[in-house]
């Protein structure tokens, strides 16, 4: 037994070593992560501000003042351009001068004082119609803030139905909150699974991989050997994404570190573990990096990462349930953000386990049986 | 030369300038040659056309029957202590909207358990004296979201608040004008070149910069790499091959499995996801076409100036994979973004390819967007094609 564990200690000493003794190597396993993070945590938000509209409006009335006041003084909006006639408009968002245009109908004032309220068209660019949607929303929200003060200064009766809004977690609903913890998994797995996926390819290539399957280690010490390293690689990466998180970005952490931990670990062991089972499988790096790159393109698009795993169809939501990266990222979130403990997490955490438990003997089975 | 050794000291500088004009001189033969053995590897080896051409197909199909920003059955729980007719009727918006796909936990503490195992994403509640509450003017609904996915949370608010609404529109028709004012201002929206409100018209367009992408700066940043990786470009110095050649040879195969790639995801969007092509498709197909070559250069420069294929590879998904998925304006509006994020995202070529694509699909030939695009795209593919001959000198390190 402890000679097993000595042979294991000297493969991942010799591991870490192979990964780390270039400058370049450790640069790119550092840089690209810290970047990614501020790039993404900045970029990656549904939220919008500064929003560029145009506003065609007929009516120069008081309340039509008093509506583009309120649009103004939201912060979200910035007016580009007026507009004169409604020929325009079709020029202003084509040539994306503005994401939407606010339309003003000529008797805006008047239609309100008579009691039967005015309309207001808001045409917005929907070429990304997500977009779209979340910026008339905003003009929605305008809206409903304009019609509360007018009812309340002209005396009207107060609706009898009252929403009361409230978002448990998050409660300003920022979408960054949503977005960073969920970068703790998945920009550490693209590295790490890459990172694997050349361990034993690599050698492979340059051939001394014979060589090591005719030193004393038994193919199963070899797997753990070439595993830990990248788990510890993997890990150190998603401790560095937590700590910008949580301190560049201020986003409270709610949960348990040992907690999260506990989770990245097994997370980090199962990709690995694909990394490892796809680095047997190829017979050269080159293989070995565009196979992980074909696996890795559907586990980041169907992870819930950028969009939610709900709208998928049902046959498409079975598929995800292989992905270890969506748990991962259900995970994250739970812990950061809601501050989950492993009894709820448990249904997170054990198909990591079943994905580790047929990825890593894979692999074992793939070093000394490649099927090409 | 057979010139006497006395001329060769005094022919020096003219002979150097004629050997220089030889050596970037393309030969066609030799230039066919090598784009044969080019695309004889990259048939060869299986792992290169699961990248090309089998990706894309995976991505196509992930994009229009997976990827939806379109919130439908968003399962929700309503709690109601007042079964009345009013509070019946105030809730049937939520039972017959195709958003919302409703439970009915019998308490506050279940709804509340079912949202911490997230079950559900809302829970609509309703007091036991509701209607009470509602004759007198001062009823309140309360709508809980669970605010982790904010922009799901946003929308699903907007939902709750539109299936209310329709209720007192609903009263308000049926004569109970004084129980429900008409509200001052309301809106009307339009989404324009996407009337249906579908994410799919975006998707597609975005899918296939993701596609030329890959093809592109994936697969060629390898490239380059590999040759000296296993010493081969090495032996490629000691024959006639030039530069020029070597960057040629190595652009056309991949640049033809590029084509491959787009034609299947154009195919896919007119066919299978009945996406409108409102624009030129010659356009569409010139502007890919440029910006395939920007990919591949990009690629190769990546692959020459790294000579490593894990590092080639992972800055290839650094630079051009991941920023187009992210900094592109495809998923994620840059008017919002820091000004140092949307400079940088004004120095990626995906920028405008995105903005191209969506406006040609969708919005039809706006030129002046178009002829922006494809000018930022020129210079683009220019300075990486100098960058990368730069790069590629026949000379060991």
């Amino acid at each position: 037994m402890s000679a097993t564990l000595h042979r294991i200690l000297i493969l991942i000493r010799k591991e870490l070593i192979a990964v780390l003794k270039d400058p370049r190597s450790r640069l790119i396993l550092l840089v690209p992560v810290v970047l990614q993070s501020l790039l993404f945590g900045y970029a990656a938000t549904f939220d919008l501000n500064e929003v560029p509209y145009a506003l065609l409006e007929s009516d120069h009335s008081g309340a039509a003042k008093d509506f583009m006041a309120q649009v103004d003084g939201s912060g979200v909006f910035k007016r580009v351009v007026e507009l004169r006639n409604a020929k325009q408009i079709g020029d202003v968002i084509g040539r994306k001068q503005a994401l939407l245009v606010i339309h003003l109908p000529p008797d805006f004032e008047r239609q309100i004082q008579s009691g039967r309220g005015a309309v207001i068209q808001v045409i917005t660019d929907g070429r990304n119609s997500n977009t779209g949607n979340i910026a008339a929303g905003y003009v929605g929200a305008v809206v409903e803030r304009f019609n509360a003060t007018w009812s309340e200064q002209h005396g009207q009766v107060r609706p009898p139905l009252r929403i009361e809004n409230r978002a448990w977690y998050n409660t300003n609903l920022e979408t960054r909150w949503n977005m960073i913890p969920s970068l703790i998994a998945a920009l550490s797995m693209l590295q790490v699974l890459m990172l694997t996926a050349l361990s034993v390819a690599r050698e492979r290539e340059q051939g001394t991989f014979d060589q090591l399957l005719v030193t004393p280690l038994r193919p199963t010490e070899i797997m753990v050997g070439k595993a830990i390293p990248s788990i510890l690689i993997g890990i150190a990466q998603s401790t560095i994404i937590l700590t910008l998180a949580r301190f560049w970005f201020g986003i409270p952490f709610q949960g348990s570190l040992v907690t999260l931990y506990l989770g990245l670990v097994l997370f980090t062991t199962a990709s690995v573990g694909i990394g490892l089972a796809l680095s047997a499988f190829s017979a050269t790096m080159q293989q070995a990096m565009l196979y992980t790159f074909v696996l890795l393109m559907p586990m980041m698009l169907l992870s819930g990462l950028t969009s939610a795993i709900s709208n998928m169809p049902q046959t498409m939501q079975y598929l995800t349930l292989a992905n270890p990266l969506r748990y991962a990222i259900e995970m994250t979130q739970r812990v950061y953000l809601e501050g989950a403990g492993i009894a709820v997490l448990y249904n997170d955490m054990w198909p990591l386990v079943v994905i580790a438990a047929i990825t890593l003997p894979t692999a074992v089975w793939l070093f000394r049986h490649r099927l090409v | 030369m057979n010139a006497p050794s006395d001329t060769i000291v005094r022919s020096e500088l003219p002979a150097q300038a004629d050997a220089a004009a030889a050596r970037s001189a393309v030969s066609w033969r030799r230039l066919r040659a090598l784009v044969t053995k080019e695309t004889r590897q990259l048939l060869r080896d299986k792992s290169n056309l699961m990248v090309g051409l089998f990706l894309p197909v995976v991505l196509i199909l992930i994009f229009g029957y997976g990827l939806s920003f379109d919130i439908r059955n968003a399962p929700i729980a309503i709690v109601t202590d007042d079964t009345s007719p009013t509070a019946l009727d105030v809730l049937a918006g939520f039972y017959l909207s195709p958003y919302f796909s409703v439970t009915q936990p019998t308490s506050m503490h279940e709804a509340q358990q079912l949202m911490l195992n997230r079950k559900v994403d809302a829970i609509v509640h309703l007091q036991s004296d509701f209607s009470r509450q509602l004759a007198a003017g001062n009823a309140t609904i309360q709508v809980l979201v669970n605010g982790v996915d904010a922009n799901r949370a946003r929308v699903l608010q907007a939902f709750a608040q539109g299936a209310i609404s329709q209720w007192a529109i609903k009263r308000a028709a049926a004569g109970e004008v004084s129980a429900m004012p008409v509200p001052a201002v309301s809106l009307q929206t339009r989404l324009w070149y996407n009337e249906a409100n579908n994410s799919t018209y975006f998707l597609v367009p975005g899918l296939i910069v993701l596609v030329m992408t890959l093809n592109g700066a994936l697969l060629t940043s390898l490239v380059m790499a590999r040759e000296w990786e296993r010493g081969t470009l090495e032996s490629l110095f000691v024959t006639p091959v030039n530069s020029n050649e070597i960057i040629i040879s190595k652009l056309v195969p991949y640049f033809g499995v590029g084509l491959a790639g787009l034609a299947m995801c154009l195919l896919a969007g007119k066919f299978l996801f009945a996406v409108p092509i409102r624009g030129s498709l010659l356009l569409i197909v010139a502007i890919s076409m440029l910006y395939l070559l920007v990919s591949l250069s990009l690629g190769l420069l990546i692959s020459a100036a790294t000579k490593n294929q894990f590092l080639a590879s992972q800055l290839a998904l650094i630079t051009s994979f991941l920023p187009a998925l992210m900094l592109s304006g495809f998923i994620f509006d840059l008017h919002s973004v820091p000004a140092v994020i949307r400079g940088i995202s004004r120095v990626l070529p995906a920028t405008y390819y995105v903005e191209a694509l969506q406006t040609l699909f969708l919005a039809g030939n706006e030129w002046g967007l178009i002829v922006k695009d494809g000018a930022v795209l020129v210079v683009h593919a220019v300075l990486l094609l100098v960058l990368t001959r730069l790069n590629t000198r026949k000379e060991l390190a």
